[in-house]
């Protein structure tokens, strides 16, 4: 839709080249300035698909799965038993609705970066990770201070088992790692995949056009390869997509262990 | 990865136009949607889709598991009623073999009886027979005694021609005589 738009002034000679970040802010429809753009329709579409998928492929489950069903379980038995279980263990069980659910949410808004017509995620807008990330961070530290109590927790947290005159030296460090470090990480590795993604398959592709119109003619045939890079970057895309989303709830669910676990 | 970040967000900023929004800070209203879209997502999926979820995991679990302890239940009851008809011919065969034994002793028991009673009886008729002859034989040799002495006194006297009128002389002759006689059956 984008490049769509975008190839038609690129076709009649004006080149766009090389794009910039206002690709990424589309403007606000009927005027409602940030509530109203591509990406928060995008969002609730994301939010509506999946709602409908899971209900509608759950509204009668049978002990052995149709198609839809399968799907809907392989989503979520992978976040059970493939991460829940994993990282926390019998009682990570309990997490794995929400693991399924960010894990979901990630994935179809990241995919958004490589499906024809949408073509950009929603995560290449910080504010999304951000939120999540946000989300997490409160996660791990509520469910360690509930677990353990306030004292205990940060003594867990901060306190290594290291000789006391090291401490003055490793608790900020540690402080600094996990209170600061970790939702900064976690918001910015998403946010700058999806950007860094969206940004090189969109350099291939209108750098295709820009060598299309180029005054110099034997520039022109070199678009095909460019084309072609942006072709074969989609799937390295899809694998940064799948592997991203992983990652995102894996080191949530890695921070929630690590709150949960007694020693440091 | 965060000073890249940094760095690209910083040069993105200084090559764009002034009016260029910088994509490291977020949009707020973004934040708000963002927010509120998720919230609804987790509060659906988590309240409608994947407890059922789980639901359908343990009723699986308890279908095969349950599947499985039927079978076991099965197993243990068989060789429960295995074990008793065993213990059943068990008791029957040592019922059968005690039945035997008894009947056997008591067979054995009336034999000894019989035999002991037989050979009782034998005895008795043997020491009976015994005496019998040994109060004939007395009765005989008193007879004899008597009916020797008169016929040989009446012999002699015939023989001799004459009565012996001396009693007693005609005693101790006839005792001699007697006394000869008994030593000759007790010398052969």
């Amino acid at each position: 839709m984008r490049v769509n738009a975008l190839s038609a002034p690129v076709m009649a000679g004006d080149v766009h080249f090389p794009p910039s970040v206002k690709e990424f802010f589309t403007p606000a429809l009927f005027g409602l300035d940030g509530w109203l753009t591509k990406f928060t329709i995008f969002v609730w579409v994301a939010v509506a698909l999946l709602i409908i998928f899971f209900l509608v492929a759950y509204r009668d489950p049978k002990l052995v799965p149709s198609r839809a069903q399968w799907m809907a379980e392989a989503v979520y038995g992978f976040a059970r038993d493939s991460i829940a279980r994993p990282m926390l263990g019998h009682e990570g069980v309990r997490f794995a609705p929400y693991f399924a659910a960010l894990l979901s949410f990630i994935l179809l808004t990241n995919l958004y970066g490589i499906i024809p017509g949408i073509q950009i995620s929603t995560n290449t807008h910080i504010a999304y990770p951000i939120v999540l990330a946000a989300i997490s961070y409160v996660m791990f530290n509520y469910i360690g201070i509930r677990k353990h109590g306030f004292v205990k927790y940060m003594k867990n947290s901060l306190v290594p088992s290291a000789p006391w005159y090291i401490l003055p030296l490793l608790i900020p460090i540690e402080f600094f790692s996990t209170f600061i470090v970790r939702p900064i990480t976690l918001a910015l590795r998403l946010f700058a995949n999806m950007f860094a993604g969206h940004m090189i398959l969109a350099v291939f592709t209108l750098g295709g056009f820009a060598l299309l119109n180029a005054q110099t003619w034997y520039f022109k045939p070199i678009s095909v390869l460019s084309w072609g890079m942006a072709v074969a970057l989609t799937f390295l895309e899809a694998l940064v997509i799948l592997l991203q989303a992983y990652v995102f709830v894996v080191l949530t669910s890695s921070y929630i262990s690590g709150a949960l676990a007694e020693e440091h | 990865m965060l000073t890249t970040v940094a760095y690209v967000a910083t040069r993105l900023a200084e090559e764009a136009p002034e009016q260029e929004p910088n994509p490291i800070f977020p949009v707020w209203q973004e934040l708000i949607i963002g927010t509120i879209a998720f919230a609804v997502l987790c509060f659906v999926l988590l309240k409608f889709a994947f407890p059922r979820m789980e639901a359908m995991y343990q009723a699986r679990v308890e279908a095969i598991e349950g599947g499985l302890r039927r079978a076991e239940e099965r197993q243990a009851e068989a060789n429960a009623l295995y074990e008793r008809y065993q213990e059943q011919l068990n008791e029957l065969r040592s019922e059968a073999s005690r039945i035997r034994q008894e009947a056997a002793a008591e067979a054995e028991a009336i034999r000894q009886e019989i035999l002991a009673k037989a050979r009782e009886e034998s005895e008795r008729i043997i020491a009976a027979g015994r005496e019998q002859l040994a109060a004939e034989r007395q009765t005989i040799i008193r007879e004899l005694r008597g009916t020797v002495g008169t016929l040989a006194v009446e012999l002699a006297g015939r023989i001799v021609g004459e009565a012996l009128e001396d009693e007693a002389r005609r005693r101790g002759t006839v005792d001699r005589f007697l006394a000869e006689l008994d030593a000759a059956p007790a010398g052969r």
